[in-house]
């Protein structure tokens, strides 16, 4: 819980640097996507499952913790030489400055996402659509290729293809369990 | 007011480098969630810096990408918990080691 509310501040943080650096579209929709959907998310998530009684702190693999830590340093120490190392260079910009200029931030990043992006951009979409409804049938009750046993709190009868009848939105069941799944 | 872009990205570094050695610590599968969100966070602002700093707008378009897959990745991995959750207690990674139902 506390982990969560610190990564929301962290993510405003985050925010506030876009907003420094002069991508104004970003951080507004960093604070409304991040700080605003995902972590409410998390915090929905948290409070359904009340997961925040105990940690589990039997190790299976003892030494995995200082190892951890260990390679967390050496991957910031690598990054570090990396940055000492290497220059960014780059080529002058093709599709338009970030900075400079009197067009906004928004029609900037706006003109550039509908004409060099515009493919990503439709994939993009269809990616939302694809995991809008692996979240449904993952939330569905009992989730995928299950049979009817594991709900035993629902007793409902068996259609001849193993498929669910429908079942009506209860109390703890979301609209996703209305759908039917034919399996 | 400019802060010189070497700042922003030694906060990317230590924030990647936290979310990375938070990701191998904790089996907490939340924890671990929230720990890949503190990385992709910490690539976000690495890469308005490098657009900033190279001028260039296509960074933070592409931080607009990185934003739609994390929430997309977010949708699927929280799904994927409760209904973990529902079959057993606790979300433990290695109790999801066997990729059986």
């Amino acid at each position: 819980m506390h982990a969560a509310l610190s990564l929301v501040l962290t993510l405003f943080s985050v925010a506030v640097f876009f907003v420094l650096q002069g991508a104004h579209f970003l951080a507004a929709v960093q604070v409304i996507v991040y700080a605003g959907a995902i972590v409410i998310l998390f915090l929905f998530v948290i409070m359904l499952l009340g997961i925040d009684k105990e940690d589990v702190l039997d190790e299976p693999l003892p030494a995995q913790r200082p190892l951890a830590i260990a390679v967390g340093v050496a991957l910031f120490a690598g990054l570090l030489l990396f940055a000492r190392i290497l220059q960014p260079t780059g080529a002058s910009a093709d599709r338009g400055s970030a900075t400079q200029g009197d067009v906004a931030n928004v029609e900037r990043v706006a003109r550039s996402l509908f004409t060099d992006f515009l493919w990503p951009f439709e994939i993009t979409s269809a990616l939302l659509v694809i995991a809008v409804v692996g979240a449904i049938v993952l939330a569905r009750r009992g989730g995928p290729g299950t049979s009817l046993d594991d709900d035993a709190d629902v007793d409902l009868p068996v259609s001849e293809n193993g498929s669910r009848p429908h079942v009506g939105a209860g109390s703890d069941e979301g609209p996703a369990a209305v759908l039917e799944y034919e399996a | 007011m400019k802060v010189p872009g070497a700042w922003y990205l030694a906060v990317a570094a230590v924030m990647f480098c936290i979310g990375a050695i938070g990701l191998l610590v904790r089996r907490n599968a939340l924890i671990m969630f929230m720990c890949v969100e503190l990385m992709l966070n910490a690539v976000n602002l690495t890469f308005v810096t490098f657009a900033r700093m190279l001028d260039d707008i296509g960074g933070q378009v592409f931080v607009f990408f990185t934003l739609v897959v994390a929430a997309a990745e977010v949708v699927i991995g929280l799904a994927l918990i409760v209904s973990i959750f529902r079959r057993r207690q606790g979300a433990t990674a290695d109790d999801v080691s066997l990729m059986r139902g």
